[in-house]
């Protein structure tokens, strides 16, 4: 134990809460023989705004992608309000969940993605109300009040049926975000929500996305490469590099004060 | 001369009848196996893979013809009887299904990732993904290769012939045998009624085609 690695140890001085929404426990992910994600400890506590900032390839996509069931963890625990998400308990062992599993626990996750990924064969309206009335079993009717407000939220309240292919990309991805509120999942996940964006469009996405965090709630995630917006809107930011956490803590301490050297040179390569 | 071609409009529309059933009858077997066969190859199930790989690769690999005869002359042998029309429709629902199956199997696969995983993301189940998601999307794209499919099917309906089904070749052949001197007209005869046979299934594709990708870029 005296051999803890700095980077490991900044890591541990992080806020550390009783009841973690979301809880990774030595977490690693390879795919064939890369490792990805090595060995990750991370928590966020209900309603925490969570900014995960690092170089492309650090794992922290991949990281996101863990909890939305979209990758298996090679090992390690994921734990959503202290259930495991990719197990379950079988006479005191924890082996590998099925499907009905993975179902129950997703209904708590949602997640907006850099491509957007709407259905391009459905109307903005039906784009959000068909996992309301499939997943959720909700009325037609009462699925169509609820993405109209969400839509109402996001703006496109005009646009209920227009099909994605006739909205620019700031709009698409707006759809995807009210598509996703709708459901109302307890932790939001969004991954690089603006990186497919034309410049002019990202200020649109992030108000929306800003909007959405002041309302409190909602626990996010969110992977980025806007410095700035990471700073406003989170409660804390998490740097990663190399599929560990080497840093994290208060946005303003991250930002003006960065410990690990690793940070301060990705900081000002950003910055540059 | 005249009496001679009338005469000749009973049998070829027999003909023509036996074509439009053997036709009408493979056509919806040979979709319902080409999506078995073709999500059967996507499955998580390494043995309904198996199984569907073989099938598909024995039925496309080996002629429409020999697999006529062998459902019709050589499966008698082993106890198993069809009647020509019911042996006829097996063996060209198996052949062409074979064929859709890929196109089925490569338009699911075309369907870019990202839409499987917004399905994820929503907790559809699998099956909802499928239907709601996923197959909606890849129809658009298999309806050329269906309209394809379709009309060569109902151009192989003429080998039925040869496993002495009374179809429109069939009938043609039989009343050449007795007027070979209308040789010409009779295959011309033959010839326009393959086409109008045809015709309607040329138009149905197009106008799935255009319906499919209403509101779409």
């Amino acid at each position: 134990m005296l051999a803890v690695r700095t980077e490991e140890f900044i890591g541990k001085n992080a806020v550390e809460t009783a009841n973690p929404l979301v809880a990774y426990k030595k977490v690693s992910k390879a795919f064939g023989e890369v490792k990805v994600i090595r060995d990750l400890d991370f928590n966020v506590s209900p309603g925490e705004k969570v900014a995960i900032i690092g170089p492309s390839g650090s794992g922290k996509t991949t990281l996101i992608r863990l909890l939305m069931t979209l990758e298996e963890p090679t090992s390690g625990v994921i734990e959503i309000n202290g259930e495991p998400l990719w197990h379950k308990e079988v006479k005191g062992k924890l082996v590998k969940a099925d499907e009905k599993h993975l179902h129950k626990m997703r209904g708590q996750i949602g997640m907006v993605f850099q491509q957007f990924n709407l259905f391009p064969h459905m109307t903005v309206l039906r784009n959000c109300t068909e996992a309301p009335v499939n997943v959720l079993g909700m009325s037609r009717k009462e699925a169509e009040e609820r993405a109209k407000a969400m839509l109402a939220k996001v703006g496109l309240e005009n646009k209920l049926d227009s099909y994605p292919a006739q909205l620019s990309g700031g709009q698409q991805q707006r759809v995807a975000i009210a598509r996703a509120l709708v459901m109302r999942p307890k932790v939001m996940l969004f991954d690089e929500p603006t990186s497919a964006l034309d410049p002019e469009l990202v200020g649109e996405v992030l108000d929306v996305i800003r909007e959405i965090a002041e309302e409190g709630e909602m626990a996010m995630i969110l992977v980025t490469h806007e410095m700035e917006f990471a700073k406003d809107v989170a409660d804390r930011i998490v740097f990663t590099d190399g599929g560990k956490i080497v840093e994290q803590g208060d946005p303003k301490e991250i930002f003006e004060n960065p410990k690990s050297e690793r940070l301060q040179s990705f900081l000002k390569r950003m910055r540059s | 001369m005249i009496n001679t071609y009338i005469e000749m409009v009973p049998a070829l529309l027999n003909g023509a009848k036996i074509t439009i059933e053997v036709l009408v009858l493979s056509l919806i077997f040979t979709y319902i196996i080409a999506f078995i066969a073709g999500l059967g190859k996507l499955s998580k199930f390494r043995a309904i893979r198996v199984v569907c790989t073989i099938y598909i690769e024995i039925f496309r690999g080996t002629s429409l013809l020999v697999q006529l005869f062998w459902i019709y002359f050589v499966l008698p042998f082993f106890g198993i009887e069809f009647s020509a029309l019911t042996a006829g429709v097996i063996a060209m629902s198996l052949c062409y299904g074979a064929y859709a199956s890929e196109v089925v199997r490569g338009a699911i696969l075309s369907i870019p990732k990202g839409q499987t995983e917004a399905a994820i993301a929503l907790n559809m189940t699998p099956f909802q993904r499928m239907m709601k998601i996923i197959i909606p999307q890849a129809f658009k794209i298999m309806l050329p290769g269906f309209g394809n499919l379709s009309i060569e099917l109902m151009k192989g309906t003429s080998l039925v012939s040869l496993i002495t089904l009374g179809d429109l070749t069939y009938q043609s052949l039989t009343l050449r045998n007795t007027n070979v001197a209308h040789t010409t007209e009779i295959f011309v005869a033959l010839l326009v009624i393959y086409f109008i046979i045809a015709l309607p299934l040329i138009v149905l594709a197009r106008w799935l085609e255009r319906r499919a990708s209403l509101g779409r870029v």
